[in-house]
């Protein structure tokens, strides 16, 4: 079990897409039920990991710390392996990956279009997404990384609101660009490396790359591949100013594709440069730590004003997620135990907080049809638990103490502040900027007199509650008792930063 | 766990239980169930007591504190606990949350009666009691500023609690964000304690400052410390409504009347001061001059706005405004328990004229519901007048909170103002450059005199102003509104703080809650004691002499003269050398004599000042020997300048409001126009000059729209053939990047 653990994480859903395949294209509810079946293993047996998970062992870069490890050749003339494994940071992401991937499911029931293409593609982007927060050989994280790119193009093209072929082929063409600078990175790391693969192999070669004799293209050779792991990386999260793929990808995505984009797909950028980047070139991320953090202060309070400027509720909502993955850089940038501790804790919140946000916009998109702040007003009369939920995710949102946001975007500041008294200082100031944009919305949608054209409107239903009252749960536990998930990767965050600052 | 500590667990958590009830089954519950956070918070009031008179004042000790910690966050070694104290501090503030707060839900019961979220109400006013009572129970920094912001949070939502009007849904979003403002110091203090001390406990802060105290704080420290104190102060600034934030206070009206008494007047806005009384032991001598002067400030200022308004509330909200200034001037001028007694005392008294007040509108809004006449404000004085025979309880009751408020001698009021003023009288002698804080406080004084006889002769004398003939619908609340008001008034007199009239220092307060020894203000304070701390900056041999610093708040003023908190001279270390420690004893017998001389002085002074000032209300608005149109008519600046309200609002909307959203619409812009610009601008070109680009084929742009549009038509016949299309552009990529690495390879 221990071994086959992650591949069935990886591949049960995969297995699920191919059965749909077969299954007679009018019987949409086999089709969605056997989704929900292909959804809830992954999720059964992360909680199997969260509760098994030897919280002592710090992975990162030690062969011996990582857990649930399957390892052998896959194309041997390569030296590719099929090498999974996991540590103090994927497995936060798994978990959140295996949560809403099963939840989105439910949350698409509603969908009507090609019923089961869209579950199809749904269940392969979760092999994807899966397989790239659990590979440890770098082409594997690769393939995974392409694998997850593909269902998200046609799932947003086909699926999604009036501008989706704009939306999605922005996100291709973003996303391609940040592939083909992995590609080239990763195979320079290949022949520069010892012909390798392995992500660990590659860690333990991080003096090798740093010898400032080594060139590329007449450049320093680890600041070049550095930058282009960067970038790509960068486009996922989204950095300024790359970031301008997410508004239209979300508004245009139907409902829990955006859930998963926003809540898994951004992650991967941030992940990607702590499981990469960070352990394989110790020495230039310390050179470059004060470009990253200035960029994430520039996307918390950019994402921030951009938002405040909406009046399209899910480009809001697109926005605040520019502005909150900020904190996720600017913790890593500090470097400090503190500060990368709240930057993974920040990538899980903000996944579940920002899931809830979504779900919600497209409850109300379900019923009203449009997204237009003003159009609204008043659905607190109308739709009290509706209202409640909301309030709850969009405090949550604002980092209200007692909350899931607070502990991360606190831990983020204590920990960045240690490095970067300015920009910390300046970050800070988003905390107000969101609380405006954030209360403002909610004063013109929930506020005021209810609208007369939404006297009728029904009250949110049981499946949606189903979907939004797992997560929300989870965002208040964590608000008061934060351990659970922070002693997962507290060990992992804390041999990474030192593993930086010492080299 | 203590015993005492699981019974504070307790009182917390009943109003927590309430509000979860309320919320998820209050309106299925008969008559919505107010009676659930009503019950929680009246056992929690029982608990309080029990605590006070069964525990603190027999250990007559002040320096009681029984404490527990449990772990929040630990990351490596590192860790964060949370934990809850209960010291003479936490079991005043105890009794003050739930006396007011018990008292306020039983008015509510009568206030709120028939509103359609009654449930709501009472559930939000469980939130609000379990965050305060939180805030007052931690033990640390942290703690503290999460009770801070769920007092707010409680505060948005009761402020805006008819929603549907659109002021009170503008009040609640102005308060919640001009607080959050003063949260960014808040906030920044935080990073810069856990920076330079590692622990946010309190506890643990003041042995590091102690130790400050005997060897001196490290040079570079002092700038950041002077920040902290000041970044705290900033949220106690936002919190307790000081200049430059009080914009949202008198908004804040907005919400129903017991939640202005309970949070806008007697306990949340008291958290700042609360703090300020906190962290006492954290200020510089710079940060306790800022206190001062913005408290001094404040209170003059807000005064000066109460005089022209004519809305009942809004002259009760800038009273509170001032109030609040007074306390945290005392913080600064280190007169410490005054202001700590004076939160206490005003909160009784302004809770009772607030409830007071909501007696009165309930009232007026009988007579017009009567009437049926919706139009007119229930809440403007220029409709009132004659009550006094109408409605007799809520009228001695007003009169007698009203007699604390103004300071006249024989209330809680009297005592506790009179220390802040001799306070800062003294802090004047002393300091002979800062007697402007004394003019701002006696100012003040004879302001607050003023208005609040204004408002009782606008109210309560005269006659009726309504329709005539409507008087007969008139009439006195039933017992659950007047009862608070009885019971409020009774604290507002002299015998509960002090057996003497005259003197605080007397009382059980000033033994139990005196003055902390505060290290830090040797740093750059100018007298003996001063001279001495920095001395041992460059002297490290010299360390004695230091010790001098760790005397009780030298410059300052624990005001009422020879009460407990001024023996320190003998409190200055053992054995400090002969200089430094004659330095600082004959200091303080010249302090002494000063705050005795400022104590009687102080005292002749605002008796004096409060009568003249009654008097002049007197002759103005009941017996109208003065018109009060042609004074505003011979200053029309000044009338003009004072019921704008000093234009704040206007300030602020045109300088910060425009300020963000003028960058919110440009912020939006640049993402719209230059950066998808060039993405598209991009995009076009490669999809136009492709044939230029060579080896990307027309497939990655084109083919993706027509390979999407035909894959739409074709999806049920399999994937297989999805891979044309943008996918080989893809690949061509994938392989010009192999090709590329592959050269330089070879190369």
């Amino acid at each position: 079990m221990e071994q086959w653990v992650l591949t069935l994480m990886t591949f049960v859903p995969l297995l699920g897409a191919a059965v749909i395949t077969f299954m007679p294209r009018d019987n949409h509810n086999l089709i969605r039920w056997t989704a929900a079946a292909a959804t809830a293993v992954p999720l059964l047996l992360a909680f199997w990991i969260w509760q098994t998970f030897d919280r002592n062992l710090a992975g990162i870069n030690d062969p011996d710390g990582f857990q649930y490890v399957v390892q052998f050749d896959w194309i041997k003339a390569y030296n590719i392996q099929y090498f999974l494994g996991v540590d103090g940071l994927s497995v936060p992401m798994v978990l959140l990956t295996a949560l809403l991937s099963f939840l989105c499911i439910f949350a698409s029931w509603g969908i009507t279009k090609k019923v089961k293409g869209y579950f199809a593609l749904f269940l392969l982007l979760e092999t994807g997404m899966m397989g790239t927060f659990v590979a440890l050989d770098f082409f594997l994280f690769y393939v995974f990384w392409e694998v997850m790119l593909l269902p998200m193009y046609f799932l947003i093209g086909i699926w999604g609101g009036p501008r989706r072929e704009y939306a999605a082929i922005k996100f291709f063409l973003y996303t391609l660009a940040g592939s083909v600078l992995m590609l080239v990175g990763m195979l320079a790391l290949y022949f520069t490396g010892g012909h390798t693969f392995n992500l660990l192999t590659l860690m333990a070669q991080a003096g090798t790359f740093a010898n400032p004799s080594l060139l590329i293209f007449g450049m320093n050779f680890a600041k070049v591949i550095f930058v282009a792991f960067f970038i790509g990386f960068a486009i996922k999260v989204p950095l300024f100013p790359f970031h301008t793929w997410l508004p239209d990808a979300h508004v245009e995505a139907p409902t829990a594709v955006s859930v998963i984009l926003a809540g898994v797909l951004l992650k991967m950028g941030t992940y990607g440069l702590m499981r990469i980047s960070f352990p394989i070139f110790p020495g230039v991320t310390k050179y470059f730590a004060t470009a990253m953090a200035i960029l994430g202060v520039i996307n918390i309070l950019y994402g921030a004003y951009c938002a405040m400027a909406q009046t399209d509720f899910k480009k809001l909502v697109a926005y605040s997620s520019v502005s909150h993955m900020g904190y996720v850089m600017l913790g890593m940038a500090a470097l400090t135990h503190q500060g990368m501790t709240g930057a993974v804790m920040q990538m899980f919140n903000h996944g579940t907080i920002t899931a809830m946000m979504f779900l919600l916009v497209g409850v109300i998109y379900d019923r009203a049809h449009h997204r237009e702040i003003n159009g609204f007003g008043g659905l607190g009369v109308q739709m009290p638990v509706y209202t409640g939920v909301a309030m709850l995710a969009f405090f949550a949102s604002m980092g209200l103490p007692g909350l899931s946001g607070f502990i991360s975007e606190a831990l983020v500041f204590l920990g960045a502040f240690q490095t970067y008294k300015l920009f910390t200082f300046l970050a800070a100031l988003g905390i107000i900027l969101t609380a405006g944009y954030v209360l403002w919305m909610v004063q013109r949608v929930f506020l005021g007199k209810l609208n007369e054209k939404y006297a009728e409107l029904p009250d949110i239903n049981g499946r949606e509650l189903f979907t939004l009252v797992p997560i929300g749960l989870i965002v208040l536990i964590l608000g008061v008792f934060p351990m659970p998930v922070l002693d997962l990767m507290d060990n992992a965050t804390v041999h990474l930063v030192e593993l930086v600052k010492n080299f | 766990m203590p015993p005492l500590i699981s019974v504070c667990f307790v009182i917390l958590l009943l109003p927590l239980l309430g509000f979860a009830i309320q919320i998820f089954v209050g309106r299925r519950l008969p008559d919505h169930g107010w009676y659930v956070p009503t019950g929680a918070i009246l056992a929690g009031l029982a608990l309080s007591l029990w605590i006070f008179f069964g525990h603190m004042l027999p250990a007559d000790d002040p320096g009681w504190s029984i404490s527990f910690k449990w772990e929040f966050i630990r990351i490596g070694d590192f860790s964060i606990p949370l934990g809850i104290v209960l010291d003479n501090i936490t079991a005043v503030m105890l009794i003050v949350v739930t006396v007011v707060s018990g008292l306020v839900h039983v008015f509510s019961t009568g206030y709120m009666k028939d509103d359609p979220r009654k449930s709501r109400y009472f559930g939000y006013l469980g939130l609000f009691s379990f965050s305060m009572l939180w805030l007052v129970l931690s033990d640390n920094l942290l703690g503290i500023f999460v009770g801070w912001e769920l007092v707010g949070l409680s505060s948005y939502l009761l402020i805006g609690f008819w929603f549907e009007k659109q002021s009170a849904s503008d009040a609640g979003k102005k308060a919640f964000i001009v607080n959050r403002v003063g949260d960014l110091g808040f906030l920044l203090a935080l990073m810069i304690v856990m920076w330079l001390f590692q622990t946010f406990d309190l506890a643990e802060l003041r042995a590091v400052m102690a130790d400050f105290g005997l060897h001196g704080v490290p040079g570079h420290m002092e700038f950041w410390l002077t920040l902290t104190g000041i970044g705290l102060f900033c949220g106690a600034v936002g919190k307790s409504a000081q200049f430059p934030l009080h914009v949202w206070l008198p908004d804040a009206m907005e919400g129903p009347t017991p939640v202005s008494a309970l949070i806008h007047a007697a306990t949340m806005v008291a958290a700042g001061v609360y703090l300020m009384i906190r962290i006492f032991f954290l200020l510089t001598f710079d940060a306790s001059l800022v206190l001062a002067y913005v408290g001094g400030f404040t209170a003059f200022m807000s005064a000066t706005i109460a005089v022209a308004q004519w809305d009942i509330k809004r002259v009760l909200a800038y009273s509170t405004v001032s109030q609040l200034g007074y306390m945290i001037m005392a913080v600064g001028v280190g007169a410490y328990s005054a202001g700590l007694l004076h939160l206490m005392t005003h909160a009784f008294f302004k809770a009772c004229l607030f409830l007071g007040s909501g007696s009165v509108i309930h009232a007026i809004h009988h007579v017009y519901h009567e009437v049926h006449d919706h139009g007119r404000d229930a809440q403007d004085m220029r409709n009132m007048g004659g009550l006094r025979r109408h409605m007799p309880v809520t009228y001695w009751t007003f009169l007698l909170a009203t007699l604390a408020l103004a300071g006249v001698p024989l209330t809680s009021g009297f005592l506790s103002k009179d220390a802040i003023l001799a306070g800062s009288l003294a802090f004047g002698m002393l300091h002979p450059g800062h007697w402007l804080l004394a003019v701002f406080g006696f100012g003040a004084a004879a302001l607050t005199a003023f208005y609040m006889f204004r408002l009782i002769f606008l109210t309560f004398h005269g006659e009726y102003q309504g329709k005539p003939g409507e008087e007969r619908h008139l009439r006195e609340n039933k017992l659950n509104l007047t009862g608070p008001l009885i019971i409020l008034s009774g604290l507002s007199v002299f015998f509960f703080y002090s057996p003497n009239p005259t003197d605080a220092a007397a009382g059980w307060f000033y033994r139990l809650v005196p003055q902390p020894e505060q290290p830090v203000l040797s740093v750059g304070y100018p007298s003996g004691a001063g001279h001495a701390g920095q001395s041992e900056l460059d002297d490290p041999g010299a360390g004695e002499f230091a010790s001098a610093g760790l005397v009780k708040r030298a410059f300052a003023t624990s005001v009422t003269g020879d009460g407990g908190a001024d023996s320190h001279a003998e409190e200055t270390h053992g054995g400090a050398a002969a200089h430094g420690g004659e330095v600082s004893a004959g200091h303080d017998a010249h302090q002494d004599h000063v705050h005795h001389t400022a104590h009687v002085r102080a005292m002749i002074l605002s008796v004096l000042i409060v009568l003249l000032s009654i008097g002049a209300a007197w002759l103005t608005y009941l017996r109208r020997k003065i018109s009060a149109e042609r004074v505003a008519a011979a200053l029309p600046r000044l009338h003009r300048f004072l019921k704008g309200k000093w234009f704040f609002d206007e300030l602020y909307h045109a300088t910060a409001v425009r300020l963000t959203m003028g960058l919110a619409a440009v912020c939006a812009w640049i993402d719209r126009v230059i950066i998808d610009g060039i993405v598209d601008g991009t995009a076009w070109v490669v999809e136009r000059k492709s044939f230029l680009v060579g080896i990307f084929d027309d497939g990655v742009i084109d083919g993706g729209v027509n390979g999407l549009g035909w894959l739409s038509r074709t999806l049920g016949k399999g994937f297989r053939r999805i891979q044309t299309g943008d996918v080989q552009g893809y690949l061509v990529g994938a392989l010009v990047g192999v090709i590329v690495i592959m050269l330089i390879q070879v190369l």
